[in-house]
């Protein structure tokens, strides 16, 4: 029996794993389907890591974390985790998606999310043929090409610039006239020469052949204007739904509370509604989803994780 | 120990001709390319003998990459005596990819 299970390996799971085996716990087995790492390691820039005063790759940024995070004895497990229940007790179940049981003291949940679709037409008929959510992936593949971008948030504005290096033309395809995205991204973008922005539009569909995208078609909102991009590449970057799917029951219930969007309800020691069982990172409530934070979530969670495994070996439970 | 086959343009037709290749299309600046590269390590030992696992850099074989209209890494091909018969794009779990390489080799 583990001691704690934790799922998922972004800079939350693995600096969960770090202040718990760190801090005193023997069994401790973190979950991640690949190399750990999180979706930090898509992003092309990360300039406010502190302490890391250069601006470096999300790859970069991650390339030590596993082996620091290690360093104590943490193990991976190179698998994917399909759900965590409590059937009998307090011991907690995780099933594996080989058919294989692990049972756990306590668990941290700690999954992140996955890019949101934007639900437009042709959208899951060309991901992966020109529709895409990596732009530090698949941006090669269109250099010195015109692509768009849809969204008006943090990674859509930094993925924009990210772009324009490579590409001849960066479109930056907005609902609104307004972004979410930092004030100084909204500007690099305003003052990048390659970047034009096209707001107040809603994406129509996404056209092309067997070989893959061919263009987007826009439609204004206030005048019902059709705007055709004839471009190879759309990268969509509207948010991100979280992973819950691994707290998800046999009966459809969740094994803790959740709110609308489904993010698990925790308070500040990111505990959640189900006594030894923690959440961190992007898949909380209220996520900033930042490194950083994701990092602090994972120590917190860890703390807590120790308090009650003890708590458990004290009075005997489990 | 079995390791996986890297693939270039002088080498790919004659290792995906006959029986069942897995190749998967990466680039070094890629996170989720770089997050399943353990996984397809682990499926060229268990595979050995049984079907290929393959890797081809688009950033050395770019040609690769446009013959086979990759426009999103890592894309996962799979090939039965040298036809494509099933794809996958974007980092997934070694589970899946067996169950793929499975399905193909009964």
């Amino acid at each position: 029996m583990l001691d704690l299970a934790i799922i998922g390996g972004g800079p939350a799971g693995l600096t969960a794993g770090l202040y718990a085996t760190r801090g005193g716990l023997e069994n401790v087995v973190m979950y991640e389907k690949g190399m750990p790492g999180g979706a930090i390691t898509q992003s092309s820039e990360v300039e406010n890591y502190p302490g890391i005063k250069e601006v470096v790759s999300g790859m970069d940024l991650m390339a030590s974390w596993p082996e620091q995070c290690m360093r104590f004895g943490l193990k991976h497990e190179m698998a994917e985790v399909v759900r965590v229940s409590r059937p009998e007790g307090l011991c907690f179940k995780v099933e594996l998606s080989d058919g294989s049981v692990e049972t756990a003291k306590s668990v941290i949940v700690c999954t992140g999310g996955t890019p949101r679709k934007a639900g437009f037409k042709g959208e899951e008929e060309f991901f992966g043929r020109g529709v895409s959510t990596c732009a530090t992936c698949d941006g090669f593949f269109y250099r010195d090409k015109e692509v768009a971008v849809i969204g008006g948030g943090d990674t859509a504005l930094e993925e924009a610039l990210y772009l324009a290096n490579i590409c001849s033309k960066v479109y930056v395809v907005h609902r609104r006239d307004e972004f979410r995205a930092a004030p100084s991204t909204v500007k690099r973008a305003r003052e990048n020469g390659k970047i034009e922005f096209v707001t107040n539009v809603l994406v129509e569909e996404v056209y092309g052949d067997a070989m893959g995208v061919q263009g987007i078609r826009l439609k204004k909102k206030d005048s019902g204007e059709v705007i055709d991009l004839p471009v190879p590449g759309v990268f969509v970057f509207v948010g991100y739904d979280v992973n819950n799917r691994v707290l998800k029951q046999e009966d459809g219930s969740f094994l803790c509370d959740v709110n609308e969007y489904g993010e698990v309800v925790v308070d500040l020691q990111m505990r959640t509604s189900e006594q030894g069982l923690f959440a961190a990172g992007d898949i909380r409530i209220m996520a900033p989803k930042q490194v950083v934070c994701a990092a602090g979530d994972g120590a917190n969670a860890a703390i807590g994780a120790i308090a009650y495994v003890e708590h458990l070996h004290r009075e005997n439970l489990c | 120990m079995g390791k996986y086959i890297e693939l270039n343009s002088s080498n790919f037709d004659e290792t995906v001709k006959e029986g069942v290749t897995l190749v998967d299309f990466w680039a070094p600046w890629c996170g989720p390319c770089r997050m399943i590269a353990p996984v397809i390590e682990e499926l060229a030992e268990e595979y050995e003998g049984k079907a290929k696992i393959a890797k081809v850099n688009t950033d050395e074989e770019q040609d690769l990459a446009i013959k086979f209209g990759i426009r999103s890494i890592p894309s996962i091909l799979f090939f039965k005596d040298g036809q494509v018969v099933d794809q996958m794009v974007g980092a997934a779990s070694k589970q899946a990819f067996a169950e793929k390489l499975d399905a193909l080799l009964k």
